[in-house]
């Protein structure tokens, strides 16, 4: 069974073709590589896949049935969830607070429903002893790491049950400790059979944690295969056009 | 790539360092050491002037600061959320003449053969005035997208226009059978306590309550943190926008009504330039304008403190231009005090 197909997606914003003829399949629990330089298309058909706009051709299946995401709300209810580049953090708010963000746990007094903070801080600290994350529930965000960022940031994501995981460019200006941390989550998030599409410009991020990889140039995708068949050098000529398509 | 995996694995936060309890949450915040200084400048000018202590003294700066400290609580709100409201001070005006004026009306009419109707009407036309204003404000920025600081600032000058217009400039008392009960409400005394001095403390505790436990509460600060984010997670950010704008304009309108009953008139000019005290005073307690840090106590312990030394400066014979300087410094100089603090901590 295939967890997401993209079924000859194409785009068009007015005259500009974004996207031709794309197919692609993510299998469960697979981690792929997307990449490409900037204008390539990688940014598209992210956003078709978490709903922020339909393509405008071709079929998205998802869990093989067709599906029609009209906002990012009807990606999530299905099981995509996407980590912002930014992260989309409220720095001024705790990791549990930022985790449960817009679906707190409540508990009801008479006819008022108060926050738990108890059983939203003790969910947390499991999620982040799944991810084998060193981060408090109870610290503020403001004062995290790079990489206690991302674990707050995939908190969320497990804390939704997701089954797709789309990240963008989460190794983007942070430490070699804080990169190596964020890998070890993608493979957490790997072995839990949590599929992951990996959006970077980082050779070595894609090599050490992708399956497989796939190069955008120009609105189509001109590669997709194993990182073991594959090379960093084949695929800077990919992404830069040296090569035509592998 | 092998010692990538090597890279985490404890969960013992060995090296991950913690902040002792007293440089963290409230202790370590400007409502805090504000608080303090605000205990130390009681002290200083109970020692130089008898005249502090005295229950006098103490009901006025407690009745001055209420109507001041309430609206700070509504303002605080908006603050939180990064945005800013002018229009406290016009709309304080415009609800304690709507209030005066349809107490007049009801005087000698049919309504007032039922108890408590005319007052109780009179009240609600108040507060549905500033209840109006602040959806006013509230829709334009959260719907249309424009900037609070405009928005609110043409609100300012609509409202107390308003305000001189159904007036014609001349003051309004309340009049009618219940204005005796409305003068009790709201100019009254309970234990020796002034009752704007208890709704003020009532109303902060609801707040607290309201902001650390509730989901509101939780997406008020999250608007201030991170806007984006917040929409991301599917908050109903337009609705909690119109919500801290009503609930600010809500809080002016009650303050102005309380107003009402301490000056036993609502002139056209009541509470002119309050708006500035009253952001003044939540910034001296702790809020940031930037939005995201903000709350209750701050809210009321900035009021406080520039009524005591409004107090102290009238004590001292000083004269009262004098207070306005001083008042201004006090602003720079508690952010101030927070920026040199966070530099030290974060160093």
């Amino acid at each position: 069974m295939s967890l997401l197909v993209l079924d000859n997606i194409g785009k068009e914003f007015g005259a500009i073709r974004a996207l031709s003829n794309v197919n692609l399949t993510i299998r469960p629990g697979e981690v792929v590589g997307l990449m490409g330089d900037n204008g390539a298309g990688k940014s598209t058909l992210v956003k078709i896949i978490a709903g922020n706009f339909p393509p405008s051709h071709g079929r998205v299946l998802f869990e093989d049935k067709e599906v029609h995401f009209a906002k990012p709300v009807d990606a999530r209810a299905v099981g995509i969830e996407v980590v912002y580049q930014d992260l989309a953090l409220a720095d001024n708010l705790t990791a549990a607070a930022n985790v449960f963000l817009g679906r707190e746990l409540k508990r009801k007094v008479g006819p008022f429903s108060f926050l738990d903070h108890a059983a939203m801080n003790r969910r947390t600290g499991e999620l982040f002893r799944e991810l084998k994350s060193e981060t408090r529930p109870d610290d503020v965000v403001r004062a995290m790491s790079g990489g206690q960022r991302q674990a707050v940031a995939i908190a969320r994501t497990r804390l939704a049950r997701a089954k797709l995981i789309l990240m963008d460019e989460p190794t983007a200006a942070i430490s070699v400790r804080q990169v190596a941390e964020v890998l070890d989550l993608i493979r957490r998030l790997r072995d839990a059979g949590i599929a992951v599409i990996l959006i970077s410009h980082r050779m070595p991020d894609v090599f050490s944690v992708c399956e497989r990889v796939v190069v955008m140039r120009r609105g189509t995708k001109v590669a997709d295969k194993p990182v073991s068949q594959s090379s960093p050098e084949e695929v800077t000529a990919l992404i830069t056009g040296a090569k035509e398509a592998a | 790539m092998n010692d990538i995996t090597q890279a985490s694995g404890a969960s013992d936060f060995s090296n991950v360092g913690r902040a002792p309890w007293w440089r963290r949450g409230f202790f370590a915040s400007q409502t805090a050491y504000v608080a303090v200084a605000l205990v130390v400048i009681m002290v200083v000018m109970s020692v130089l002037s008898s005249a502090f202590l005295s229950a006098g003294n103490l009901a006025n700066v407690a009745k001055n600061f209420s109507f001041v400290g309430i609206v700070t609580l509504g303002i605080t709100l908006v603050i939180v959320t990064g945005g800013i409201d002018l229009s406290v001070g016009s709309t304080m005006a415009l609800s304690a003449i709507v209030c005066a004026i349809v107490m007049q009306r009801l005087a000698g009419t049919a309504v007032e053969g039922i108890p408590l109707l005319a007052m109780t009407l009179s009240l609600l036309s108040g507060l549905g005035a500033a209840l109006l204003i602040g959806l006013a404000n509230g829709l334009l920025i959260a719907k249309l997208g424009l900037s609070p600081f405009v928005t609110t600032l043409g609100m300012l000058s609509i409202v107390r226009g308003l305000a001189y217009a159904v007036t014609e400039g001349r003051g309004q008392a309340p009049t009618g059978s219940d204005v005796d009960l409305f003068y009790a409400l709201t100019d009254g005394n309970l234990g020796g306590v002034p009752v704007a001095v208890i709704y003020l403390l009532v109303l902060a505790v609801i707040m607290g309550v309201v902001l650390h436990h509730t989901a509101f509460g939780r997406h008020v600060f999250a608007l201030g943190g991170n806007e984006k984010a917040a929409a991301l997670t599917g908050i109903a950010v337009d609705r909690v926008k119109i919500a801290v704008y009503v609930l600010s304009a809500l809080s002016a309108g009650f303050a102005g009504i309380l107003m009402v009953g301490w000056l036993g008139s609502a002139p056209a000019n009541l509470a002119t330039g309050y708006e500035l005290t009253i952001i003044a005073a939540a910034v001296i307690g702790g809020a940031n304008l930037t939005g995201g840090v903000g709350g209750p106590a701050g809210a009321v312990i900035g009021a406080l403190l520039i009524e005591v030394i409004r107090n102290g400066l009238v004590l001292a014979g000083i004269n009262a231009y004098w207070q306005i300087v001083l008042v201004g410094g006090i602003i720079i100089l508690a952010v101030l005090v927070d920026r040199v603090r966070t530099l030290r901590i974060a160093s």
